[in-house]
């Protein structure tokens, strides 16, 4: 919990300090990096808190937990549930630390007092689509490590994205053209209309839309690797 | 034949002790998990160190291996004392500890070059040696295979030819059977002995099973709260505590009082199961003269036992808790 | 000490080479950062007083040299508390005549380890373009400071393994080694660097070595001289470290 609190407020803190000559850059959408950049903490906890929970419950089938509660009354999908929402509940924690964290930077907040809980929302919707990518890789592969080694995968997600700059001004057109085929971008994207215009309605649509999407295909295929762990008789 | 003696200071030791700790001492913050241990191993000898889990057996094997240093008294091993000439000491030894201590990730043939070139085993001494022990210990066919494939009783047994690669007089296991099934178990008793017997190895073995030091070892040394509190051959220390029993059950009740009277001509009479007699057998009795005694006087029985003290009753008339029970499959835990 | 340290080198090399999961991610995080920062930030060599003449890609590729040089080295520390939370590490003290062959055995193996993936890291990078303006003998002396903090790296985390010998040591080996190189110019020169940060940039070591490294990948020497005076101490401090770490392992 530590890690996920301290790294993406550090991750924050300096990548911002060291490229605040990026927002002289003509076009640049926002007065100062550290706007630019304060949706990505969230990104970020989501990402470790999301795969912690996956990890545990990789320990729990590892170690035959998952097996004694598959013995009691409790259904599939709530358990399921039950495991995204502990991490829900964690991330939302660390999103108000994140927030508070940001503005004593320097970050300013565009939507208003209105626009936190859908800033929290957002990306909690994102938190969820990874942890049951998470869950579906943990439920397949009954081991921790499974879980942890594919976390360079969602790394790799994370900065092939606009993450640390905004898609018009990639000059790299193949760098461009991943980030714009990158869901990810799309979920940084609306987390950041909100801190740096305030309510640009069409891109915090499409990012919720991606956050939905994913969760969708994400539940789906984990209650298939759910039911298929938790075969009962 | 007579060993010549010296005299190290504090007491006598064989001329050619192939392991001698005097006073040995090992303190983890205030807790002292060896205190104050003597013993000596002869040249060829398998000396067996039986003691439950925490009694100071494998922080005792870890100090003659030079993986950690006594706090207090010495030990010398193969001639070379642990602390001042550990370089020495390791070319001498080879062990087998608790944990096989493998990399999942090699297979067993990467383990024998890997264990070879430690030991500066030239290229051709690496590949003939490796090859023998392997086949040795039965592994022939799985070496090209990643250690995380085999079984407990498949890893123990490339631990032990690792250990014995760079053909060490001296052979240090550390509770070697445990977790092994009954075939694996005696396997790897019968391969000790071998060791012993033909290729003259000193082998210092803990464990914490009975069977295996009465089996084994020449001789016990048994360990408790880090000392040992008794220590001779299987046979001396049984003898030591008390001779062998004989159980009776009558066949006739009515007979009972004559065969009390038989047996009392050869021991003590002692607390016996339901329904039966015993008897504790008097220096120079044996089984065998209960039976003719009781086929004179024409007394039938219907059970007839003999039991003989254990080292668990030994380690029960030294210490006062049974030693029984006591082992299971976990590994003793090194210091504190 | 020659063989100790070639068997314990040749275990490091085979198992990082004959498991995709030990291959991956030594590999995969430079790459990531190195496509994803230059990729993405290419336009930064817009930023006026921005004058690298390389261009953007390399000036990236210095970074990500120096980083990965010392994140190896941390990687070598997560693999010797493994070592002896596995009680492999046993095996290597009790059959070692001379243990410190072993602390030299993890050295070469991670330095010979990262010279390779240091190899796919630079193909990517001449694949997409970048430029390198030093002479063969700019990239020697650019190979033998990224051999030089390589082994800070992991001298560094073989110190902090050997002490506390479990897994959980594992922040305490990343994390001063991933603050020191974010606290150096890893986005822009350190001219462009200000308030506090260019303050901190200023007395950073790894300041030194990645601005050293741009120095010779763009052909010039200005910067080697003050990254090696560095560079060598601190190696030799850390070997002290490391050795010194080596001491409290055989004390048990």
């Amino acid at each position: 919990m530590a890690f996920a609190l301290v790294f993406p407020l550090f991750f924050l803190f300096v990548v911002s300090s060291g490229l605040d000559p990026v927002s002289s850059l003509p076009g640049f959408p926002a007065d100062s990096y550290v706007d630019f950049m304060f949706a990505i903490p969230f990104v970020h906890g989501a990402l470790f808190t999301a795969l912690n929970s996956a990890i545990e419950l990789g320990r729990d089938i590892d170690t035959g937990f998952l097996n004694r509660i598959a013995l009691t009354p409790a259904r599939g999908i709530a358990i399921m549930l039950g495991n995204l929402a502990g991490g829900v509940a964690l991330v939302m924690i660390q999103y108000c630390i994140y927030f508070v964290g940001g503005l004593l930077m320097g970050a300013h907040f565009e939507a208003g007092l209105l626009g936190v809980p859908v800033l929290f929302v957002l990306a909690a919707l994102g938190a969820v689509a990874i942890g049951a990518a998470g869950m579906t890789v943990a439920l397949r592969s009954g081991s921790p490590e499974a879980v942890q080694g594919i976390f360079p995968l969602f790394f790799v997600g994370l900065f092939l994205s606009s993450m640390n700059m905004p898609r018009n001004l990639i000059e790299n057109s193949w760098f461009q053209w991943i980030a714009t085929v990158n869901p990810v971008s799309y979920l940084i994207e609306g987390l950041r209309s909100l801190i740096v215009a305030g309510w640009d309605l069409e891109t915090l649509a499409i990012g919720y839309g991606v956050a939905l999407g994913a969760i969708a295909l994400a539940l789906s295929v984990s209650a298939r690797a759910f039911r298929a762990r938790m075969t009962r008789t | 034949m007579p060993r010549s003696r010296a005299w190290t200071g504090h007491r006598y030791v064989s001329a050619v002790s192939a392991i001698v700790a005097e006073r040995l001492v090992r303190e983890f913050k205030a807790v002292r998990a060896v205190d104050g241990i003597d013993l000596e191993v002869a040249d060829g000898e398998i000396y067996g160190f039986l003691g439950p889990n925490g009694a100071g057996k494998s922080t005792t094997v870890h100090m003659l291996t030079t993986l950690m240093p006594p706090t207090g008294g010495r030990a010398v091993v193969g001639g070379y004392d642990v602390v001042k000439d550990g370089p020495k000491v390791r070319e001498l030894i080879g062990a087998a500890l608790q944990e096989a201590a493998l990399d999942p990730f090699l297979t067993g043939r990467d383990h024998v070059r890997l264990q070879a070139s430690l030991h500066g085993l030239s290229r051709t001494e690496r590949a003939s040696r490796g090859d023998e022990l392997l086949e040795r210990v039965g592994l022939t066919d799985a070496a090209d295979r990643k250690v995380r494939t085999y079984s407990g009783g498949m890893k123990r047994r490339l631990d032990l030819a690792l250990a014995l690669l760079h053909g060490p007089s001296i052979l240090f296991l550390d509770e070697p059977t445990t977790g092994l099934d009954p075939q694996s178990r005696n396997a790897l008793w019968v391969e000790v002995a071998r060791l012993a017997r033909e290729d003259g190895v000193t082998v210092f073995l803990t464990t914490q099973y009975l069977e295996e030091a009465d089996v084994l070892a020449d001789r016990v040394g048994i360990i408790d709260f880090g000392r040992i509190v008794a220590e001779g051959t299987p046979a001396e220390l049984k003898a030591a505590i008390g001779r062998p029993t004989v159980q009776v059950a009558p066949s006739d009740p009515d007979e009972r009082e004559s065969i009390v009277k038989t047996l009392d001509r050869f021991g003590s009479p002692v607390e016996a199961e339901p329904g039966r007699l015993a008897v504790r057998l008097d220096a120079g009795y044996d089984l065998a003269d209960v039976v003719r005694a009781l086929d004179n006087e024409r007394l039938k029985v219907m059970h007839l036992e003999l039991d003989e003290p254990s080292l668990d009753d030994v380690f029960l008339a030294k210490t006062g808790h049974r030693l029984e029970g006591q082992a299971d499959a976990q590994p003793e835990p090194v210091g504190a | 000490m020659i063989h100790v340290a070639s068997a314990v080198a040749y275990r490091v090399i085979k198992k990082s080479l004959t498991n995709v999961s030990f291959l991956l991610p030594a590999l995969m995080f430079p790459v990531i950062f190195f496509v994803g920062f230059a990729g993405a930030l290419s336009g930064v060599d817009r930023v006026p007083g921005f004058d690298y003449e390389p261009g953007y890609e390399t000036f990236q590729f210095a970074f990500v040299l120096v980083q990965s040089a010392a994140m190896a080295g941390v990687f070598t520390g997560f693999g010797i508390a493994q070592d002896f939370e596995r009680g492999f590490a046993r095996r290597l003290m009790i059959a070692a005549p001379r243990r410190s062959g072993i602390l030299v055995g993890y050295a070469v193996a991670t330095m010979i380890r990262w010279v390779l993936n240091t190899a796919v890291v630079l193909a990517i990078g001449l694949l997409i373009g970048m430029e390198i303006l030093g002479d063969g003998l700019d990239l020697f002396a650019l190979l033998l400071l990224g051999l030089t903090v390589n082994l800070i790296g992991t001298l560094w985390a073989a110190g902090v393994a050997l002490r506390l010998r479990s897994t959980q040591a594992g922040p305490i080996m990343q994390f001063p080694i991933f603050l020191v190189i974010f606290l150096a110019p890893v986005f822009v020169p350190i001219d462009l660097l200000t308030g506090w940060i260019h303050a901190v940039a200023t007395v950073n070591p790894f300041t030194a070595f990645i601005e050293g490294a741009r120095s010779l990948l763009a052909g010039s020497t200005e910067e080697v001289a003050v990254a090696f005076g560095i560079a060598v101490p601190l190696a030799a401090a850390f070997g002290l470290w490391a050795l010194t770490g080596l001491r409290s392992a055989e004390r048990g």
